[in-house]
Parts: C-alpha cells; sequence; structure tokens
C-alpha cells in the first residue's frame, strides 16, 4: 500500500476553508498534548483565553486594542508575501514607525501647542516614511544586488530594536526610565473612552483610532491587489516572475515600491501603537507583532479582507496568552498553526490517493479535464 | 501488414528454438488522471536489432519506454528481459537488468564533469571517487564507439550533441546491453545524426539492441530494422520490418488517415520593412558568445523561417528583438529602435511574441486564463480604467478568445495549469494575435502538440501573413519551416550561414549549412537526406 | 584588552556558528532550505541543558540536544519534501515552533548549575608560539571536535562518493533520480542530519560555551547569522569555518572596546552606561548584511550560485511549476 500526492483538477469551495478550520483545531489539539505534557492545564488555559479576550465588552475591547497592529502589520506581510517577497523585518518596520512618529513630538520637530489635528496626520506620515525606509532598505538590496530579503530583514529587526533602545536610554529617557517622555494628550489618539460622556457604554474601553486606521487600509490594500492594474503586476510577479518579465513589467522596480509600502503600513502600525495605547516610546512596545504577522498573512491567505479576522484571532492569543503559564505558550501555539496551516494547504493543491497492492510509481500528469487526447505539456514523460 | 511477434519461450515451455527476445511486454496499461496512455500493449525487440517506435505526439511511446526503464509502473500487463519476467521498482532495477535509457531532455548535472556525471549512481568506486582512473575508463569506452568526448569538461560547457554522447556513455558505462532513445535526432542537425546512427550500429554489431522512438517517418525506414506504430495508446502495427514499407503506409498506421499538409498559401507579397537587425552581438547565460553580428530584415506580410539546431544562438535572436535581452548593435521595428530597450517599450511597438517556453515564460500557471490572455492588454482600455482594472472587460475579452479560437476550458477562471498544451498554446496564440501585432516572433509554436493543433497553428499564422504581419519563425522542425516561410535563414553558432527564398530550400542543402558545413562541400549521402525529410507524403 | 583571550574566545563562540552553517550547508546542498535553524539551537540548548540537570550528565545533555535538533529536522523535512509545502515558511514556522517549544521547557530553568562539558589542553600543540595559547589550550572538546568536523565534511562532499550523489540531488535531482539514487530519502537524511548540528550547536551554548539557560538571549540571533554565513561561504565548509571564527571575534572584540578608556587618545564613547553602546551591539548583524551581500554579488559574478535545486520540492515527471 503506498501513499500518493496527485494534483487536483479542481477545488470545491468549501475545502480551504474547511481545511483552514481543521488545521486550527489540530493546532490547538496538539498543544493542548504540550501543555499537558509539562504539567499545565490545557483546557483550563483555553477557557482562559476565550475569557479573557471575548469574554466582556472590556476585554473584547482590550483584544481589539491588540489587533490594531497586528491587522496594519499583517497587511504589510500579505502584501508582500502575495509577491513571493520574504518581508520578515515588519518587527523592525514596526519599531523605526513608533520611532518615527515620537520624533515628531520628542525631538521636537515642530512647536509644543501643535494642534492634534495637524500633530497626528504628521506623526502618521513620520511613522510611514519610517518604516517605509527601513523597508525600502532591504527592497534595494535585493532588487540591485540580488541579496536574500530573508536575512537582510532579520537583521534590521535587531539593529531597529538598538536603534529605538539608544533613543530611550539616551536622551529621550525620562528621568533615567527605560522610556520617553509621554507624547502631549494632542498626540494621543481619540478613543472610544473618549466619547463615555456622550455614549456611557464607551467608559473605560481603550479602542482607538489606529483600529479604524487598520480597516481602511484592509480595504485599499483589497483595492489596490484585487482591482488595480499594479495588483495585477504584482499577483503575476508572485506567481511566475518569468512570464511577468516576458509581459513587460519592471519587476525590480516593483519589487522597491512594494517593500516601501510595506515597510510603511508596519510603520504605521508602530505609530498607532505609541499614538493610541502606550503614549511614550519604549523598547518593548512590540510582543513580537512582527512576527505574528507573518502568521496572520499566512493564515490569511494573504487576502487583505481575511488579515482582520486572523489579526483578531492572535490579538486574542497574545493578550490572553501572557497570563497562561507556562509562559511561551503562545508562541508554541503559533508555530504548530503555521505548520498545520502549511500541511492543510499542500492538501488544497494535491489529493491523497491510496493504492493497495502494487505500489504505483510517482508522477501523475496533470491532463485536461475535456480533452482525452493530449496531456498537458509540462509533463513530458507521461506523453508521446 | 501486422507481424505477429515470437511467442515467449516459456509458451513453449521447453527447449529454446529461438533465442529469447532482448526485451518483451505483454498486455501493458499505463492510465493517468484523464489519459489512458497505454491500452494492452504487446512490444518484442529482438536482440540485435535497431527497432523504432513511431507515432505522434500523445500515442503513448514515451510512456512505454518509460515503463521498460523502470521510471513508471505499469497498471497491467508483464515484462520479460532475456526471457526472464521482471518487474522494475525503479530506474536502477532497470540498469540491472541491463537496460538503458537516453531521455529526450537530458539528464546530467550541468556543473559537474563528463566523468561526475558517468559515475553517478554507479555501485563502484563504493566510497572514495578516484577522478583520475574513472577519467581514463571513460575515455577508452568512448573510443571504442567512436565517440568524442573530453572525460574533464563540464557538461554545461558541451553541445548538445556532445552532451547526448555522455548520456550514452553512460549508459554503456553501467554496461546496458538494451539502449533505449527518445527522439534522439530532436536535438542533432542530420550529419550529427549520421554520426549517432553510426555508434548505434556498432552496438548492435556487438549485439546490443536498440529502441528508438521517433515521430520522424523517414528517419524510422532509413535506420530501423523493424518498427512498431503506437497510435492513441494502442498498437496499431507490432514489429513491422522496414524494409517494403513506405511512408505512407507507415502514415497511415500513425494518423489513421493520409495526412497532406498542404497548406493553401497565396503567394507572399512582401511590404516595408517591419523588422531590422544591425549588426547584433550578444551572449548567452553563460557569458558565452550566442549571436555574432547578425543583420536580418523581415517584411510586412512575409514568413523568415529560422533554421538552427538548438543553441546556435535562435533562442537569442528572439530574446533581443523582444527586449529581454541585451546586446550590441541596432534593432529597428517600423523603424524606431529598441535595441536594449525594455520588454514593454517592445510590447509597445507592436510585436508580439510566442515563446519557447509555454508554460513559465509564456504563461503564469496559477492565474485563471483571464488573467493570462490580459496579459498584452491590461494597460490599455478598454481592460484598463485608469489604474484600475475593468474586471467585466477583461472577462468579456476572455470569453470572446476563448470562443473564436476554441481553448477548451471549463471557465475563464480555470487556471492555466490545468489546460493541455495544445489548448495553452492555442491560448497564448490568441492572446498574441489579439494584439493585431505588426511582427510576431514565433519560437517553437508547435513543440508537443498533436498534428490536429499543429494544423491549426500553421493556419493561424498564415492568415496573420496573409493580413500584412511580419513573422519571424524559429523552429527545430525543418518540415515546419519549409511549409510555412516564404524566406529561409539558416543559423550557426550564431551567424546567418545561408539565406534563400522558400523555392530554393532544400533539405540536405539546410542540412549542411546548419553543421557548419559551406556549400562547395559534397552534398549529404541520400540516406542522411531521407533520414532527415520527415515529410509526410501521400 | 588580551587580543589572545579575545581570540580564544572567537574560537570558542565561533563553534557555535561553525556547527549551525555546516549542518545548514549539508541540508542546502541537497536542495533543502532550512531556515529554522535559530529554533532548531533554541531547542538544543534548553534540551541539553535541562536533560544535564536533571541527569547530571553533561554528555546525556549533548545527546538529548541532537536528538531534539533531529527531530524539528525530521519534521521539516517530512513537511517540505514529501508534503511538497513551502520551504520558507516552513523554516519561518520552525522557528516559531522551536523558540516557543524552547520558552516552554525552560521555564523555571535556573541561569547556572549545571555540569558542563570538560575542557581540554592538546599536550604537544598547546606549546606552539602564539597559536598554542589561543587554540589548543584550555578549549571544549566541542571546539576541537569542530576542528575535525571541517576538513571531513569537505572530504565528504568532494572526495566520495555519498559526497557525489550529495551534490548532484542538490543541482539536478532528475538526473541524479534518473540513475536510481533516492532523492526524497537523501535529502530527509541530510536536513535531518542539518537539525542534529544545529542542536549541537545550541548545546554547545548551554553547556560549554556560556553555561546556562537565559531564555531567548540564549541563542540571540546565531541562528540566523549562521545561515547569512553559508551565503557567504558560498556554499563551502572551509570558508565557513573561517568565517564563523572571524565572525563569532567580533562580539568579544566589542566588549573589549566597551573596557578601553580611551580609544586613539580619545574618550572612548562605547563605554557602558554611554548610550553609544548601542551601536556597537548592532554593528555583527549590521556585518552579517554587509557579508551577505558581499556572498551575493560574488556568486553573481562567478555565475556560480546556489545549488541550482535549492528550495524546489523535486516530483518524479514535473518540469518547472
Amino acid at each position: 500500500m503506498t501513499i500518493r500526492l496527485e494534483p487536483r483538477l479542481t477545488t470545491p469551495a468549501w475545502l480551504s476553508p474547511a481545511l483552514t478550520l481543521g488545521a486550527i483545531t489540530v493546532a490547538l489539539v496538539i498543544s493542548g498534548a504540550i501543555i499537558a505534557l509539562v504539567g499545565g492545564d490545557p483546557v483550563a488555559s483555553y477557557v482562559h483565553i476565550l475569557q479573557a479576550s471575548f469574554g466582556s465588552v472590556g476585554v473584547l475591547s482590550d483584544t481589539l486594542v491588540k489587533a490594531t497592529p497586528l491587522i496594519l502589520t499583517g497587511l504589510a506581510c500579505a502584501l508582500a508575501f502575495r509577491m513571493r517577497l520574504w518581508n520578515i523585518g515588519a518587527e523592525g518596520q514596526f519599531l523605526l514607525g513608533a520611532w518615527g512618529a515620537s520624533a515628531v513630538v520628542l525631538f521636537p520637530l515642530v512647536p509644543a501647542g501643535t494642534p492634534g489635528f495637524i500633530l497626528i496626520p504628521l506623526m502618521m506620515v513620520a511613522g510611514m516614511v519610517a518604516g517605509g525606509a527601513w523597508g525600502l532598505i532591504p527592497g534595494v538590496l535585493r532588487a540591485r544586488l540580488g541579496v536574500n530579503e530573508i536575512i537582510t530583514t532579520l537583521m534590521l529587526n535587531y539593529i531597529a530594536l538598538f536603534w529605538i533602545q539608544f533613543w530611550v536610554f539616551g536622551s529621550w529617557s525620562e528621568g533615567g526610565f527605560q522610556q520617553s517622555k509621554a507624547f502631549p494628550t494632542q498626540a494621543w489618539l481619540p478613543r472610544l473612552s473618549d466619547f463615555a460622556d456622550a455614549v456611557p457604554a464607551f467608559r473605560g474601553l481603550p479602542v482607538h483610532l489606529g483600529l479604524i486606521f487598520g480597516l481602511i487600509a484592509a480595504a485599499l490594500l483589497w483595492l489596490f491587489l484585487e482591482r488595480s492594474r499594479f495588483g495585477y503586476e504584482i499577483r503575476l510577479i508572485g506567481d511566475s516572475p518569468r512570464a511577468a518579465r516576458y509581459a513587460g513589467i519592471d519587476i525590480r522596480r516593483r519589487l522597491i515600491v512594494v517593500f516601501a509600502i510595506s515597510g510603511a503600513l508596519a510603520g504605521l502600525a508602530g505609530m498607532s501603537e505609541v499614538n493610541g495605547s502606550v503614549h511614550r516610546l519604549q523598547d518593548h512596545i512590540s510582543p513580537g507583532y512582527g512576527f505574528t504577522a507573518i502568521i496572520v498573512a499566512y493564515l490569511a491567505k494573504f487576502r487583505p479582507g481575511r488579515v482582520v479576522f486572523a489579526a483578531i484571532l492572535f490579538g486574542a492569543l497574545i493578550l490572553a496568552g501572557r497570563e497562561i503559564q507556562p509562559s511561551g505558550v503562545p508562541a508554541m501555539i503559533q508555530g504548530i498553526i503555521l505548520f498545520t496551516l502549511i500541511v492543510t494547504d499542500v492538501l488544497v493543491r494535491y489529493r491523497i490517493r491510496i493504492t493497495r497492492g502494487r505500489p504505483a510509481a510517482a508522477p501523475a500528469a496533470p491532463a485536461a479535464p475535456a480533452a482525452p487526447a493530449t496531456p498537458a505539456a509540462p509533463a513530458a514523460g507521461a506523453g508521446g | 501488414m501486422i507481424d505477429s511477434l515470437d511467442p515467449p519461450n516459456l509458451d513453449q515451455g521447453g527447449a529454446p528454438t529461438t533465442p529469447p527476445l532482448a526485451v518483451e511486454a505483454r498486455g501493458i496499461v499505463k492510465e493517468f488522471p484523464g489519459v489512458l496512455a497505454n491500452d494492452r500493449v504487446d512490444f518484442g525487440l529482438r536482440r540485435g536489432e535497431v527497432h523504432a517506435l513511431l507515432g505522434e505526439n500523445g500515442a503513448g511511446k514515451s510512456t512505454l519506454m518509460n515503463i521498460l526503464d523502470g521510471l513508471y509502473r505499469p497498471d497491467a500487463g508483464e515484462l520479460w528481459v532475456e526471457g526472464v519476467p521482471v518487474s522494475f521498482g525503479s530506474p536502477r532495477d532497470a540498469i540491472a537488468a541491463g537496460l538503458g535509457m537516453v531521455h529526450q531532455h537530458f539528464t546530467l548535472v550541468p556543473s559537474q564533469t563528463v566523468t561526475e556525471n558517468i559515475l553517478l549512481g554507479l555501485d563502484r568506486p563504493r566510497f572514495l571517487l578516484r577522478e583520475r582512473r574513472s577519467e581514463a575508463e571513460v575515455a577508452a569506452l568512448a573510443e571504442r564507439f567512436g565517440m568524442r568526448v573530453d572525460p574533464r569538461a563540464p557538461v554545461w560547457q558541451l553541445s548538445v550533441g556532445e552532451q547526448q554522447r555522455v548520456e550514452i556513455l553512460k549508459m554503456l558505462y553501467r554496461g546496458a546491453r538494451i539502449l533505449i532513445m527518445d527522439e534522439p535526432t530532436a536535438v542533432l542537425a542530420p550529419q550529427e545524426a549520421d554520426d549517432l546512427f553510426a555508434t548505434l550500429r556498432s552496438m548492435t554489431a556487438e549485439g546490443r539492441s536498440v529502441v528508438f522512438i521517433s515521430h520522424k517517418l523517414g528517419e524510422v525506414l532509413a535506420i530501423a530494422d523493424r518498427v512498431t506504430v503506437m497510435r492513441r495508446g494502442k498498437v496499431t502495427a507490432a514489429g513491422l520490418p522496414t524494409a517494403g514499407a513506405t511512408k505512407a503506409d507507415l502514415a497511415r498506421l500513425m494518423v489513421g488517415r493520409s495526412v497532406l499538409e498542404s497548406l493553401d498559401r497565396p503567394p507572399s507579397s512582401p511590404g516595408e520593412v517591419v523588422l531590422s537587425v544591425r549588426g547584433v552581438s550578444t551572449t548567452n547565460d553563460r557569458g558565452l558568445a550566442a549571436l555574432r553580428d547578425v543583420s536580418l530584415d523581415v517584411r510586412a506580410g512575409e514568413i523568415v523561417g529560422i533554421a538552427a539546431v538548438a543553441g546556435n544562438g535562435q533562442s537569442e535572436l528572439a530574446e533581443v528583438v523582444t527586449g529581454l535581452r541585451p546586446c550590441t548593435g541596432e534593432i529597428l521595428v517600423g523603424g524606431e529602435p529598441v535595441a536594449n530597450r525594455s520588454a514593454a517599450t517592445v510590447i509597445r511597438k507592436g510585436v508580439a511574441h510566442v515563446p519557447e517556453d509555454r508554460t513559465s515564460v509564456g504563461s503564469s500557471p496559477n492565474l485563471s486564463l483571464t488573467d493570462n490572455l490580459i496579459m498584452k492588454r491590461y494597460r490599455n482600455a478598454p481592460v484598463a480604467r485608469g489604474w484600475l482594472l475593468d474586471d467585466a472587460s477583461a472577462r468579456a475579452l476572455a470569453d470572446g478568445l476563448r470562443e473564436r479560437y476554441r481553448i477548451v476550458a471549463p471557465t475563464v477562471d480555470t487556471e492555466v495549469r490545468l489546460l493541455s498544451g495544445g489548448n495553452l498554446q492555442r491560448a497564448i496564440l490568441a492572446r498574441e494575435i489579439e494584439t493585431k501585432p505588426g511582427l510576431l516572433i514565433a519560437v517553437q509554436p508547435t513543440r508537443g502538440l498533436d498534428v490536429g493543433a499543429i494544423e491549426s497553428v500553421h493556419r493561424l499564422l498564415i492568415d496573420m501573413r496573409t493580413n500584412g504581419t511580419a513573422i519571424l519563425l524559429i523552429s527545430e522542425e525543418l518540415d515546419e519551416i519549409l511549409a510555412l516561410a516564404d524566406r529561409v535563414e539558416v543559423m550557426y553558432e550564431g551567424r546567418f550561414v545561408g539565406s534563400f527564398p522558400a523555392s530554393e530550400a532544400e533539405i540536405g542543402r539546410m542540412g549542411l549549412l546548419m553543421t557548419g558545413g559551406t556549400e562547395t562541400d559534397d552534398t549529404a549521402s541520400p540516406e542522411a537526406s531521407a533520414a532527415t525529410a520527415g515529410r509526410l507524403e501521400p | 584588552m588580551d587580543l589572545g583571550l579575545i581570540a580564544a574566545a572567537g574560537i570558542a563562540t565561533g563553534t557555535v556558528l561553525l556547527f549551525a552553517a555546516i549542518g545548514e550547508i549539508f541540508a542546502e546542498r541537497a536542495g533543502v532550505l532550512n531556515l529554522g535553524v535559530e529554533g532548531m539551537m533554541l531547542m538544543g540548548a534548553v534540551a541539553g541543558f535541562s536533560t544535564t540537570l536533571s541527569t547530571g550528565n553533561p554528555w546525556l545533555g549533548l545527546l538529548a540536544a541532537m536528538v531534539f535538533g533531529g527531530l524539528l529536522g525530521l519534521l521539516h523535512g517530512v513537511v517540505t519534501i514529501h508534503l511538497r509545502a513551502d520551504q520558507v515558511v516552513s523554516g519561518l514556522a520552525l522557528t516559531f515552533l522551536g523558540t516557543g517549544l524552547a520558552r516552554v521547557l525552560g521555564e523555571g530553568l535556573t541561569n547556572t548549575g549545571a555540569a558542563r562539558l570538560p575542557n581540554l589542553t592538546i599536550p604537544l600543540l598547546a606549546d606552539l608560539p602564539i597559536v598554542g595559547r589561543i587554540v589548543f589550550s584550555n578549549q571544549s572538546v566541542l571546539v576541537y571536535a569542530g576542528f575535525l568536523l571541517v576538513p571531513l565534511a569537505w572530504f565528504w562532499i568532494e572526495r566520495t562518493r555519498p559526497g557525489l550523489h550529495l551534490r548532484a540531488v542538490g543541482e539536478s535531482p532528475a538526473a541524479a533520480d534518473a540513475q536510481g539514487i533516492g532523492v526524497n530519502a537523501l535529502r530527509l537524511a541530510y536536513v535531518v542530519f542539518g537539525g542534529v548540528l544545529a542542536g549541537l550547536a545550541g548545546a554547545t551554548i548551554t553547556l560549554a560555551v556560556a553555561p546556562g539557560w537565559s531564555g531567548d538571549q540564549t541563542v540571540n540571533g546565531r541562528g540566523w547569522i549562521a545561515i547569512g554565513l553559508v551565503i557567504f561561504a558560498r556554499w563551502s565548509p572551509i570558508r565557513a569555518a573561517l568565517g564563523a571564527y572571524l565572525f563569532a571575534a567580533i562580539t568579544p572584540f566589542i566588549l573589549g572596546l566597551q573596557g578601553v578608556q580611551t580609544i586613539l587618545g580619545v574618550q572612548n564613547p562605547f563605554l557602558p552606561g554611554q548610550s553609544a553602546g548601542f551601536f556597537l551591539e548592532m554593528l555583527p548583524y549590521l556585518f552579517v548584511i554587509g557579508v551577505v551581500t558581499v556572498g551575493s554579488r560574488s556568486a553573481a559574478r562567478r555565475r556560480i550560485g546556489a545549488p541550482a535545486a535549492l528550495g524546489i520540492p523535486y516530483v518524479r515527471g514535473e518540469r518547472g511549476h
């Protein structure tokens, strides 16, 4: 008896979502087993996660706050990955964006009394420019010199962290502590709780404008990828760079632009975090948003709409996961989920054939469903 | 006309009265998703003979040979080698049984040397590689069969003919008694094919047996002792002696009817010069010179055919004209310079390109048919609306093309990797033709297609020519060039070595030029001419 | 600043990078990209340390580290080779998994207290001038194992039949398959071996070079640096070794810099406490970027690059996509 993989000729519409659901379930089961193995209580842990993230309006809004940066960084990764550009540097771009926004008020770059409606857009731009520049570096290296972007973006993550530390521990430090001065209140992004007088239900809810940034960005990115010429080019490059070249597309230039936009999105995430949530610059403002974003993007199959949902899911995990013993469980769950997603990904494109008796030798030739005579050209071995 | 196979000795259950067949297959069945490649096939190879396996693309010949070679397992049927029943789980088993296959696409490791490639997969030397000793052995073996090859050369530096020799040596080094060759002359010029046949003869003289797969009738009649013909997975003639058979007989067995490719071709009246290539030189991916100072003109309403053996610069010629490769020199399309400009510029100037590689250059496998069909039109209205794409227009365009060109696909959203070769090529042609180009560069446009698809492609090209498009046709199939071209240019080692109008084009003369001979040399032997004239006659 | 001490420390920490890089070289030459080295090293580090802590035997810890590394390699291998998943994503998943698992398993482990692997001084060689003191005196057994690994790896790859098969599988799997070589089996074996070495690298940290467990900081990006080194070394074990030792010497050099009051007569801006020290910390990572850039350009110029089939799953009979 042998097990073989055979390319699917058609994919039923229900298969992909079902497999995704299945992947997450399997991942949770495996993680649960490991938690049990080291002496934790998996059921309690999972229940806790659900309660601590969706149990009430209060915690739900906390989840959304955690999800906000994930939406933007998830979009950043999804965009790049759609073109098979492995931007692993969303973490560093996030930090640079936070720094860039902070620079506006901490240098300061503008006079002290600047009103919010000028300050906030300025900080948004600063954040996006800083993040975009950080994304531009690996983009240019890859486009001009063919340097593997995985390594460069990763290294830049570490460098970004030290960059922030230099400022936060140095000239921006508040009284010697490892954080900067607080931002002036005009720079704070409006929160739901700011409207508690008008709507009592909003009291104490920290959900801030950054969420709206994320949703708008998701809509714009969808439009960009699915309905614009540039988006078509990105999809083409991602699937077949040689065909893209043949079609007259300048891949290198697109590459640089996409990396810059990706960095800018992550940078905006950084800005929204410091302006909306923390209100100051610290070196540990990211619990690994940029890395979780990779899994968010993958789970969303690089589609902007689904990024939003995946981000909320993982936001819950980050929020509630902090209190689970042992620590490291959220990271482990993320890793296992990514693995199960990869495996189910295979199942979407291939079917498993189990043959009894004599083992059949390998390849399956993808053949046209309607034309029986001529197998497809690529499988040179089957024709002729 | 149908010969009967010698029954295997096993059936006679006693002392063998005739020597066992080198290879025998009975009742072979092999199925792939959607295709029955081998439908109860019987095959018998005698010792010391050259046996041809003839059929069109898709007939099932390669599948059968891949089963003999151990690459595939038959779904049903039995195999004997030298009278002993065998069952191969992998190519290794086949090699152990004395069978060696030389594939159409060579399985060599380009960055390694000839000797390293030959040593690959052997059992000896077991652990330590002894390069010097092996190199000497390889040289001696090559000598014995009259093949010239440098054992220390890295394979990527060798010509295609030399690489084929390495493949054969690989088999001989392993003591293969039965050699299987898949379309061996597809990549050779007529004179190189002669050398190959001489080598095969010296092998059969020693008692080894050869099977070669072909779709060229003349070649089969000239070289093989017997021929087995396949059509759509079935055997239509088993072990037919070639003495006394005619091309018409074989053609009928191959396609079930007499095929006469007579294209209704109005005489050409070429207009202005559309493409002008002046003194162009360039290098290939390895950094070696591929084009040396070539010049060429193609006029509107004219088909210029480039006849060349693979690897003599014709691919690079297509690439420099379509903006995919830099060069020195001048290239003008419609009077405007396009050399070293981007592919986008060339496309804008009205140049269409049907590339050699239809699956990874000409199309994007996982994108839909629609996405593939708009590849040259997405920058312009109506598909483009400013920065956006008009989805409805794109789909309308795709639907229209699908119908007009009879592209078989479930919907326009179908991913293109699921299309058959013929349909993919139809889609690519549809896309390129619809751009209403002034110039079309078509490279190997009918490779791997069945006769029906080939005919329709040729018809499309003739129609374009009638409508005034200038066409540069690059093809390895000499018959295709002779059937379509108004003018023929022969390329050898990056230069144009001969140019004549279609009326003066003749296989022997072309073959000579394609391998570096000059017109003052003797013309090729009649045997070679016949061997390479794959033309189908009534 | 004692350059000799720095060099000796460089050799020791370089061994960590060496093991990881050579493991990755084997995997990549077989055609499989393994980006999970960081996670595997962390798993090896924690497995080695905690096993040693519970059993008191560092050799058992070493074994455990290699086993865990190998298991993760097996996971990556099966998923990418047999299930044909994307190698990049699988490697990243492996990093997350290894990191998370290591955090989970390393919960509550103390910083010190486990036994460590013995150090050795090689009798005759230690008396060599200069070199003897640095290279052959009081280095961990693993360092000497590293010295041996390099020529062995080179010999295996370049001069033996198994090495020929390895190279063929990574350059042209179709050719290897046609000769009856088990492409997928061989690839899996080398990926597992790469994982074993990565686990070994991790254990080298916690059991020899910097004994103790400090959470994520234990490995601190060295897995990624090893991957970058492989590109820089153009997939040669010898160049990888040189790169590893050289690179590893930078960190103690930097630390050494931070201890000096003046540099060339000017007040040292990098003294600890001065925030400029962060720039020094950036140096190793900037260096990797530089090294990878140089390596890519050089490979492009020589037209010899990565193993031709690197990153592409092999399916018999399929060409291209």
